[in-house]
């Protein structure tokens, strides 16, 4: 047992409790938000080096043992999931340092950004269904309140919806967790996962029906087609550092339940819940694709462009080969660093700017050649384009398809690639290119009186994070590795199991 | 060594913009240095290389994923590597002065060094996906190239034409290579080299082949994608000459070429490549002569070569390889001496059409000689090395079995309007009557006279001495193509046979199609068929197509109403579970009524009355109650099956729920009837079949249980160990008390949400802050 795995859960709720004690003064609370979401990075750094050397980590909480108690569970999975977790929140925090205007820091914008933070470690690393189930609601109500903070009507509008059909996910979770909980007399990720195997043949049918439930659930917190509503209705309505943590993490829980459950826990009738994935993703990425080609809007086509990117996980999934379930974590790891990246370049173009339509900027190369470079590196590694990060993580899909003879999955992860490059190109072209129309350049927003005229906070996540795209790319060997053993735990979780439950006599 | 002098061009590219900065114009001399260098290294493995030895160099990448930095040098990457340092040594020093005081001086560096160290990079490969990763970038830096002039939207159009269409392509090639390695057995080329018959007799060797070729006739703008080259012309002279006439534009072949020991020889092969490259070749030659742009013939013509090397290596006869080397070398040589030439009148006379231009021998003497040379060696005339090529260009076409005739006839066609495309280019600008220019011309300083002059006396020197060219590169060119030893036999003269008549036949009705030019070019555009022809209009119909699509698409789906999202959804789940039970559990569940007794029964029936009070009530208030009723009916339930504080709390909460809500809606109308009548029962439909299928579930999971529940230990234990009696309560402080944790957050969060969303509002927000 390791303190260590405690601490990146711990770290944000103890964060968003201080700050909601700091409630009036803002600078206690800018300074926690740093501070704060520098020790949940730097913990999420130790977990994953412990558990990288040592193996999986397991707490139990209250000494409980389990699978009576509740425990956290970090495997390599969990831990890669937390690190990047770390690295989103602490690019976000600085970032919101600058973009953040005072009236949402008095109204608990800090707060809610931890407990979010706290929400998806904790979702992360939880070896528990229902306490799952918890952390999905503290996400579900942080993000909600972060949705509608600013009360502009399509901050509403989105949020209605956003809440809506994710209660509806939550409703069904339960459930699930219900039936489940019935079935197994158990709520252990490791105990459910040793019992559904002893499940007598003729029973099967149940834990199947069962599946399609935590499927479905999860695939609407994954944004899958044609479950996505939600996302595109919601996601370009708030502050952009509010989307950027979004974009990299919220659907990206919901990927990382479907690997941990259909990897693990229903590895049984992959004849059904894999082929239903296979198409799931193939449809998810092409509707996100699509979707993203008829925006003009910088954030709905970021938007949209998560959803065809989850598709691309969900393939990986679901073709379920070893190397197709790596090339999935690398895809994971790969899409979160580029799509925070994204969302904050295109708030830095809002702040020189001031404004998202493409329609209405242009000329950013002449004038800021350097923020054209900090977003092509995210921007092709999105569409995959070699050296970057992205090409590797659709290679190993794309190997992964080819030797399971998935011709017809290959065939639309390349036609969306391609398309994502032209999204891609499109802003490119439209930011960046294109001559600046009359009057753009005095839109600038001017900056919150408190923030000065300093863009250094601006820019030092988004380089750090475009740094970060091209050294995953350069040096994948390691990350290879990482993806290749995080792999390996899902796929034999005899591990697993034996960490949380104890070795078997 | 190897892997410096491929890196050396991305750090040099990435000082680019400092440097130039620092010395303007002059620095083009000083980034010639690298790819002078690079020559000069790579021509000391030439008598290795002639020797027919090669060299192997390994360097891990990514070992995991078979992805490593490996190099193979032997005769063609030799030859290709040659190239591309030699004619980059030129285009450097030229591409200084020629854009000297850009603006953007810097950055075209930047992407040209980085086109140059991408360029050797792929030619040197023998690792497949580090060959298509250096394919890519460029592809990449070409985008950024010819989109240099950016701000104009025709410069824009054609980039990303260009992007697309070798980007589509390589993503087929990447594909390709991918099943290729799988079946083949290796990602390394030297490895692939060994394995024909293993991938030509697979059942994937057909796919294969395709799926690369299709990448190959992107990038080498072969019929149908050829469009995008003339396009690409848009970008500045250095880029045409370099990118798009002597390197890039050639990976295709040069892949071809490559993996002509592996994937050649075959039927399929020599069919498809000897058809599209001899359509290539013919519909390049024929829109040369009808294009007028300097740029613009120059281009054609190019797309002419590329369809030429990529028939003969269909034809794959030695003769063919032989032809093939020869061709090669000869059309790098003057096509990059005419680009740069041309690029010269334009920069001088500041004019962009041969329409324009004429009598400018006068006042450029020197272009004019290195031009004509240039252009001699283009139309294939005795004694230019690019003469050789042609003759063996057509004794290979005469010896193709296949279908010889056909790509016999069209190599004569496109011989005729070459020779008629290198008079326009040759004789043109200089000779006849002298136009009036927008600048007074004269021959431009030495950087721009250095490549033309080299290049095009190159033209002279190796056709008067083949044997340079054939003992030095070519035959081990020649022979890492065909996969054993080729004898070229080069040489100017090869008796009185039927290539010399082909040629004197070309060279005849060429010089006429000249001397008629402007009658051929306007009778030709009049036809204005032929623009509708090839795949420009299906690539626009594609792009237009995109739009349409995705906008019905979004139309449809992400309409923006919240109840067709829940219908879906809702759907989506229904038709999931129907279908698992229906396949998944053939069995219905037996329903056991016998524990049931009247009271359930009463309250059941309440609480199904109440809820169809609830949906078909036009009173919020009746709604609110009947709602209430329904969950007090659920709290009964809990409390008649001992589980009473769960049912307490059930009470407390509907009462608080119904309270509030009251309190709300107090003042709201009455509903309004909005909803169609059908949309109601459509809806109605929906929950009853939800309902239906959770009622089923249900009943299957209920009794079910495979094993022990952990609540046993919970009963057991919650006295002895965690020192309390009410279970519930221990469970929730103590057994699972990070869940409690949890949900006390939810509540503060909730609570700091609820709280900003009543007092942020937009509206009310003051002024100084920003809107």
């Amino acid at each position: 047992m390791s303190v260590s795995l405690a601490l990146p859960v711990l770290i944000p709720l103890l964060a968003g409790a201080l700050s909601l004690a700091f409630w009036r003064s803002h600078l206690a609370q800018r300074w926690i938000g740093v501070i704060g979401t520098g020790a949940l990075l730097w913990s999420s750094i130790v977990l994953l080096k412990v558990t990288w050397q040592d193996g999986i980590q397991v707490m139990h909480m209250g000494s409980w043992a389990a699978p009576f108690g509740i425990v956290l569970v970090s495997d390599l999975l969990g831990a890669i999931m937390v690190l990047l977790t770390g690295i989103t929140g602490f690019a976000t925090a600085l970032y919101s340092l600058v973009s953040i205007p005072r009236e949402h820091e008095k109204f608990g914008y800090y707060p809610l950004l931890h407990l979010l933070l706290a929400g998806v470690a904790g979702a992360f690393l939880t070896g528990d269904i229902f306490n799952l189930y918890v952390w999905f609601e503290v996400m579900l109500v942080a993000s909600f309140a972060l949705i509608i903070l600013g009360g502009e009507r399509a901050q509403m509008e989105g949020a209605i919806k956003y809440v809506t059909l994710n209660l509806f996910s939550s409703a069904l979770f339960l459930s699930a967790i219900g039936l489940l909980y019935g079935v197994t007399g158990t709520l252990n990720m490791a105990d459910v996962a040793q019992k559904l195997s002893q499940v007598p043949e003729a029973e099967q049918g149940l834990v199947s029906v069962i599946s399609i439930l935590f499927l479905v659930a999860f695939a609407i917190k994954a944004a899958a087609f044609p479950l996505f509503f939600w996302l595109p209705a919601s996601y370009h309505t708030p502050q952009v550092a509010v989307s950027a943590i979004f974009a990299g993490l919220l659907t990206k829980v919901g990927v990382y339940v479907l690997f941990r459950f259909y990897t693990m826990i229903f590895a049984d009738d992959t004849e059904l819940t894999h082929t239903i994935l296979l198409w799931m993703g193939m449809l998810t990425m092409l509707t996100g694709v699509l979707g993203a080609a008829a925006q003009y809007e910088f954030r709905r086509i970021l938007s949209f462009h998560i959803i065809s990117q989850i598709g691309y996980m969900i393939l990986g999934l679901a073709i379920f080969t070893p190397l197709a379930i790596v090339g999935g974590v690398f895809y994971i790891m790969h899409h979160i660093i580029v799509k925070a990246n994204l969302f904050l370049v295109s708030g830095l173009v809002y702040r020189l700017r001031g404004t998202y339509e493409l329609k209405e900027l242009g000329g950013l190369y002449r004038s800021h050649p350097w923020l054209g470079l900090w977003f092509l590196i995210p921007a092709l590694s999105l569409a995959g384009l070699p050296p970057l990060s992205g090409f590797f993580a659709k290679f190993v899909i794309i190997r992964a398809g080819v030797e399971a003879g998935e011709w017809l999955a290959v065939a639309v992860a390349l036609i969306v690639g391609l398309l994502t490059l032209y999204s891609m190109i499109k802003i490119w072209n439209e930011v960046f290119w294109k001559a600046a129309p009359e009057g753009c350049e005095q839109r600038e927003a001017p900056p919150y009186t408190h923030q000065g005229n300093s863009l250094v906070m601006y820019y030092l996540p988004i380089i750090g994070l475009a740094l970060m795209t091209v050294l995953i790319g350069v040096a994948a060997q390691p990350i290879y590795e990482l993806a290749e053993a995080a792999a390996e735990q899902l796929l034999n979780p005899v591990g697993y199991i034996e960490a949380v439950l104890g070795a078997k006599p | 060594m190897m892997l410096t002098a491929v890196f050396a061009g991305f750090v040099l590219a990435a000082l680019a913009p400092w440097l130039t900065a620092r010395l303007g114009g002059r620095v083009g001399w000083l980034f010639a240095l690298l790819p002078a260098a690079i020559f000069v290294w790579l021509a000391g493995y030439i008598p290795a290389i002639a020797a027919g030895e090669s060299f192997y160099y390994h360097y891990p990448w990514i070992p995991g994923l078979d992805i490593n930095l490996t190099f193979l040098l032997d005769g063609l990457s030799l030859l290709f590597g040659l190239l591309i340092s030699g004619i980059g040594t030129f285009i450097m020093i030229y591409a200084g002065k020629y854009l000297d005081g850009h603006q953007y001086q810097g950055r075209f560096f930047l992407f040209l060094l980085a086109f140059m160290a991408s360029m050797l990079g792929l030619v040197l490969s023998s690792n497949l996906i580090a060959l298509f990763v250096f394919w890519e970038l460029t592809s990449i830096t070409s985008y950024m190239l010819i989109g240099f002039n950016h701000e104009d939207e025709k410069s824009r159009k054609s980039a990303q034409q260009g992007l697309y269409v070798t980007v589509g392509g390589g993503l087929a090639l990447m594909t390709g290579l991918v099943t290729l390695a799988m079946v083949g057995g290796s990602y390394e080329l030297v490895e692939l080299l060994g394995s024909s018959e293993v991938v030509q007799e697979h059942a994937l060797y057909l796919p294969i082949l395709l799926l690369i070729l299709l990448g190959t006739f992107t990038k080498s703008a072969q019929v149908p994608f050829h469009f995008w080259l003339p396009n690409a012309m848009a970008a500045p002279t250095p880029v045409s000459a370099y990118l798009h006439s002597a390197t890039m534009v050639k990976a295709g072949v040069y892949l071809m070429a490559r993996l002509h020991p592996t994937l050649g020889g075959t039927d399929t092969w020599m069919i498809v490549l000897g058809l599209f490259g001899a359509a290539t070749m013919f519909t390049g030659s024929l829109m040369a002569i009808r294009s007028s742009g300097l740029k613009s013939v120059l281009a054609y013509s190019t797309v002419m070569a590329l369809g030429t090397l990529t028939m003969l290596l269909g034809v794959g006869t030695p003769t063919a390889i032989a032809a093939a080397v020869t061709f090669l070398l000869a059309h790098s040589l003057y096509k990059g001496a005419l680009f740069m030439t041309a690029g010269n009148i334009t920069h001088e006379t500041g004019h962009k059409d041969f329409r324009d231009v004429g009598g400018l021998r006068r006042e450029m003497p020197v272009s004019t000689l290195f031009g004509g040379l240039a252009a001699l060696s283009l139309a294939g005339i005795l004694p230019f090395f690019g003469f050789i090529g042609k003759e063996l260009m057509f004794e290979a076409v005469l010896e193709a079995n296949t279908i010889g005739t056909l790509i016999t006839l069209l190599a004569l066609a496109s011989g005729i309007m070459t020779v008629a495309a290198a008079a326009i280019v040759g004789l043109r600008p200089w000779f006849g009557v002298r136009k009036p220019t927008k600048h007074t011309p004269h021959d431009p300083p030495l950087a721009q006279l250095l490549g033309p002059g080299v290049l095009a006396s190159l033209g002279l020197l190796l056709g008067l001495l083949p044997f340079i060219a054939e003992r030095s590169v070519l035959s081990a060119a020649a022979l890492a193509i065909a996969g054993e030893p080729v004898e070229l036999k080069l040489s100017l003269w090869h008796g009185f046979n039927l290539p010399l008549l082909m040629s004197a036949i070309s060279l005849l009705v060429g010089l006429t199609i000249y001397w008629k030019w402007d009658t051929v070019r306007e009778l030709l555009q009049a036809r204005r068929f032929i623009d509708t022809l090839g795949a420009e209009r299906g690539y626009d119909a594609i792009m237009r197509a995109l739009v349409v699509v995705s906008e019905w698409q979004t139309r449809v789906l992400q309409n923006g109403h919240l109840r067709y999202y829940i219908l879906t959804t809702v759907m989506t789940l229904f038709a999931l579970l129907a279908y698992t039970i229906l396949t998944r559990y053939p069995v219905w569940p037996g329903v056991d009524f016998s524990g049931i007794e009247l009271q359930h029964l009463v309250i059941a029936v309440l609480i199904v009355l109440a809820a169809l009070v609830a949906v078909s009530t036009h009173s919020r208030l009746g709604a609110v109650a009947t709602l209430g009723a329904v969950g007090f009916g659920v709290a009964l339930m809990y409390v008649m099956f001992s589980a009473p504080d769960v049912g307490i709390t059930q009470v407390l909460v509907e009462t608080l729920t119904v309270i509030l809500l009251v309190l709300v809606l107090f003042r709201l109308p009455g509903f309004l009837d909005l909803t169609e009548h059908s949309t109601r029962l459509r809806d109605a439909i929906v929950a009853v079949l939800m309902g239906g299928v959770f009622t089923l579930l249900l009943l299957m999971a209920i009794d079910v249980q495979f094993f022990p529940s952990i609540s046993e230990y919970f009963i057991e234990h919650s006295y002895p160990s965690a020192h309390g009696r009410n279970i519930v309560n221990v469970i929730l402080v103590d057994f699972r008390t990070l869940d409690t944790l949890g949900e006390i957050f939810v509540l503060a969060l909730a609570a700091v949400g609820v709280y900003a969303m009543i007092k942020l509002r937009a509206e009310d927000r003051k002024e100084g802050d920003r809107p």
